[in-house]
C-alpha cells in the first residue's frame, strides 16, 4: 500500500493527491467521530448554567464561563482529591520505576537455577485480572488495618509494579550492549553496582515508558481507590466523580469542566513526551484499563 | 522456596554468587507474587465454602455458595451481558482500529496530524470518558439525541432503554479504538517494505497486497489485540458502575459490577470469591482457546521483539 510513494517523481503529485483523496476523506470521518465527543466536553465545560442542553448545539459558546472550573473546584474538595492523587502517583512511580527496573536486570543478566520457570510465572500473571485477587487481598488489608489509608495502593507498587513493567524493562536491559558492564565487572564493581551505575542510565528511555505507564495508570485508576478509600479527603481526583454520580449537585457544565481538569495533564503527559507514551501504549496495549 | 530451586549444589563460587544476586534481584517480585497474588488466591479456595460478612465471624457453609450460583438468575444475566458486550465490542473497535491504521500507514499528506487528532480523545481517563458519554447519552438533548435529529430520527432514551443500554455501551467503547489503533500501526511499520515490491512485482493489486501480505504479517498483533482486548471487556467496570449501575433492571449489569456488589454492597466475602474464582477459569479458559486457534491462524515471521 505504501510502496508507490517513495518512487514518485514531481509530475506524479497531482495523481498521488487525487488517488488520496478518498484517503483522506476516511480519514476526516474517523477524526470527526474521534474528536466530536472531545470537542462537546470542550465546549460544554464553558458553557453557562441552563445552555448545556440549547438546541441547537453550540458548539462555540458565545459567551465563556470558566467559572466551571473554579466552582468544579470548590463545590468538592477537589484542591484535596489532587493532593492526594500526585502523592499516590508519585510514591507509585517511585517503587515502580525501581523495584521493576532492579528485578528485570535480575531476569536480563543474572543467571541462576529456576529463572526461567520464575520468568514464565511472572508473565503468566500478566494476564491476571486484577478482579480476580480483589476479595482476598481486600480481606489482607483489612487485616492489616490499612483500609481508608494510601497503603494498599502504594505499597504493592514496591514490589516491582505491574509484570508487564518488568517485562518492558527486561527486553530494555538485554538490547544493551554488555561491554559497559563487562568493563565496570573486570573495575571490580558488583553486580547491583553495575545495574544502578552502568545500566540505568542507559535503560532511560525504558524507564521513562515505564514511568509514564505507570502515571497513567494510578492517575485513571478508579477501582481500588473505590475498594480502599473511605473518607471524602481520602479521596483522589477518579474517585472524586463518585460523590457527583447520581447526585444532581453538580451541573453537566460543571461536570465537564471536572472531566477537562482530570484530562489535562494526561495530555500534557502525551506532549511532552509523545514518543514514549506511544512506545508504552504499543508495547502494551493494556492502556485506557 | 529458593533453596530447593538453588540446591543444586554444583554451581562454582562465582556461579552461586551470581545466582544468589538474581534471587535478590528478582526478590521484590517474588515477594509480591506470593504475597499478593499466590497467598490470596490459595486464600481464597477455603472462601468458597464460607459465610463471611466481615463484621461477625466467618462460618463453614459447605456448598451453599455453590447452590446460590447455579440458581442465581443476576449471575446469569450479568454473564450473559458481559458475553454479548465482549462479542461485539471488541471485535467492533479492532475492525475500527485496524481500518484507520491501513488508512494511516499509506503515505498519507498530514499522518501525523491524523494520528495525533485521532489517538488523542481515546486518551481521556476512562472516568471522564464515562462522565461525559453519560451526558452525551442524556435523553433530553445529549450530542447522540442531537445527531438522531439532525438524521431525522426517532429520539432515544439510551442508557434507560432495555435494548439500547447495551448497545450505547458498545458504541463508546468502539469510539475508545486509539489503542489498538497505535498497536496494529506499529505492526504495519514492522511488515518489510520489500514484500510490498516483490508482491507488486508480481502483479498483486491492492487488495491481493492486503490479503496475502498484510493481513498474513499482522496476524500476531491482531491476535495480541484480541486476547488483550477480551480479557480487558470481560473486566469491563466502570462504565457501567458510573453510567448506569447495571440498569435498567439488569439490563447493562457486568460480570464485575455484580462480583463487585456483592463482595463490597452485600458484604459476602465467599460467594465473591466464587464469583473471582470463575472469573478466573474463564479468562483462562478463552486465553487457552484463543492460543489454541492461534496456531491455525496467526503466521509468526521468524523472531519477533515486543
Amino acid at each position: 500500500m505504501a510502496s508507490t510513494a517513495a518512487s514518485l517523481s514531481p509530475p506524479d503529485q497531482r495523481g498521488r493527491t487525487a488517488r488520496q483523496l478518498p484517503v483522506h476523506l476516511a480519514l476526516l470521518a474517523m477524526a470527526l467521530f474521534s474528536l466530536l465527543p472531545l470537542v462537546y466536553m470542550i465546549s460544554t465545560s464553558v458553557k453557562a448554567d441552563g445552555r448545556e442542553f440549547a438546541v441547537p448545539i453550540e458548539w462555540a459558546p458565545e459567551e465563556i464561563h470558566l467559572e466551571n472550573y473554579q466552582r468544579s473546584f470548590t463545590r468538592f474538595p477537589t484542591l484535596i482529591f489532587l493532593r492526594n492523587s500526585v502523592i499516590i502517583v508519585v510514591f507509585c512511580l517511585i517503587g515502580e520505576v525501581f523495584t521493576g527496573a532492579l528485578v528485570a536486570y535480575g531476569f536480563a543478566r543474572a543467571r541462576f537455577p529456576g529463572r526461567h520457570v520464575l520468568f514464565m510465572v511472572m508473565l503468566s500473571t500478566m494476564m491476571l485480572p486484577q478482579m480476580v485477587t480483589l476479595i482476598p487481598q481486600f480481606i489482607l488489608f483489612r487485616e492489616l488495618g490499612w483500609i481508608n489509608t494510601f497503603l494498599p495502593l502504594i505499597v504493592p507498587a514496591f514490589f516491582g509494579g505491574h509484570p508487564f513493567y518488568i517485562f518492558l524493562l527486561r527486553q530494555f536491559f538485554m538490547g544493551l550492549p554488555s561491554e559497559l558492564e563487562d568493563a565496570a565487572r573486570i573495575d571490580g564493581a558488583g553486580f547491583f553496582r553495575i545495574w544502578w551505575s552502568v545500566a540505568m542510565p542507559l535503560a532511560k528511555p525504558g524507564l521513562t515508558t515505564v514511568a509514564i505507564l505507570s502515571i497513567l495508570t494510578h492517575w485513571n485508576d478508579f477501582t481500588t481507590p473505590l475498594i480502599y478509600l473511605k473518607s471524602t479527603k481520602n479521596f483522589t481526583v477518579a474517585l472524586g466523580i463518585h460523590l457527583f454520580k447520581d447526585s444532581y449537585q453538580m451541573r453537566f457544565n460543571q461536570q465537564m469542566a471536572y472531566a477537562v481538569m482530570m484530562t489535562l495533564p494526561v495530555f500534557l503527559l502525551f506532549f511532552l513526551f509523545q514518543k514514549n507514551f506511544i512506545r508504552g501504549i504499543t508495547f502494551s496495549g493494556m492502556g485506557g484499563r | 522456596m529458593i533453596a530447593a530451586i538453588s540446591g543444586s549444589g554444583r554451581l562454582s563460587p562465582l556461579q552461586r554468587r551470581e545466582a544468589l544476586n538474581g534471587y535478590f534481584a528478582i526478590m521484590p517480585w517474588l515477594l509480591g507474587f506470593i504475597i499478593f497474588i499466590a497467598g490470596p488466591m490459595v486464600y481464597s479456595l477455603g472462601l468458597l465454602f464460607t459465610k463471611w460478612d466481615l463484621l461477625t465471624p466467618p462460618v463453614f457453609n459447605g456448598f451453599a455458595n455453590f447452590q446460590r450460583l447455579a440458581q442465581d438468575p443476576t449471575f446469569f444475566a450479568s454473564l450473559g451481558n458481559t458475553v454479548f458486550y465482549t462479542a461485539l465490542a471488541v471485535p467492533l473497535q479492532l475492525l475500527v482500529a485496524l481500518c484507520v491504521a491501513l488508512l494511516l500507514n499509506t503515505n498519507i499528506v498530514g499522518q501525523n496530524l491524523y494520528r495525533a487528532v485521532i489517538f488523542l480523545p481515546s486518551q481521556i481517563p476512562i472516568v471522564a470518558t464515562a462522565l461525559l458519554w453519560f451526558f452525551i447519552y442524556s435523553p433530553t438533548n445529549g450530542l447522540a439525541n442531537a445527531i438522531m435529529g439532525g438524521l431525522g430520527l426517532p429520539q432515544q432514551r439510551w442508557l434507560w432503554d432495555i435494548h439500547l443500554v447495551k448497545p450505547a455501551l458498545i458504541v463508546m467503547t468502539v469510539w475508545m479504538f486509539g489503542n489498538a489503533m497505535i498497536i496494529f500501526l506499529a505492526g504495519l511499520q514492522d511488515i518489510p517494505q520489500q514484500l510490498y515490491e516483490a508482491a507488486e512485482i508480481d502483479g498483486a493489486g491492492t487488495y491481493r497486497r492486503l490479503r496475502h501480505v498484510t493481513l498474513p504479517l499482522l496476524s500476531p498483533t491482531i491476535f495480541f489485540n484480541l486476547v488483550i482486548g477480551i480479557i480487558g471487556s470481560f473486566q469491563v467496570f466502570i462504565q457501567v458502575f458510573i453510567m448506569t449501575d447495571g440498569g435498567p433492571g439488569t439490563a447493562s449489569m457486568m460480570y464485575v459490577l455484580y462480583l463487585y456488589r456483592i463482595g463490597f454492597e452485600e458484604l459476602n466475602m465467599g460467594y465473591a470469591a466464587l464469583l473471582s474464582w470463575i472469573l478466573f477459569l474463564i479468562v483462562l479458559l478463552i486465553t487457552l482457546a484463543q492460543f489454541g486457534v492461534a496456531r491455525r491462524w496467526v503466521h509468526y515471521e521468524g523472531e519477533r521483539d515486543g
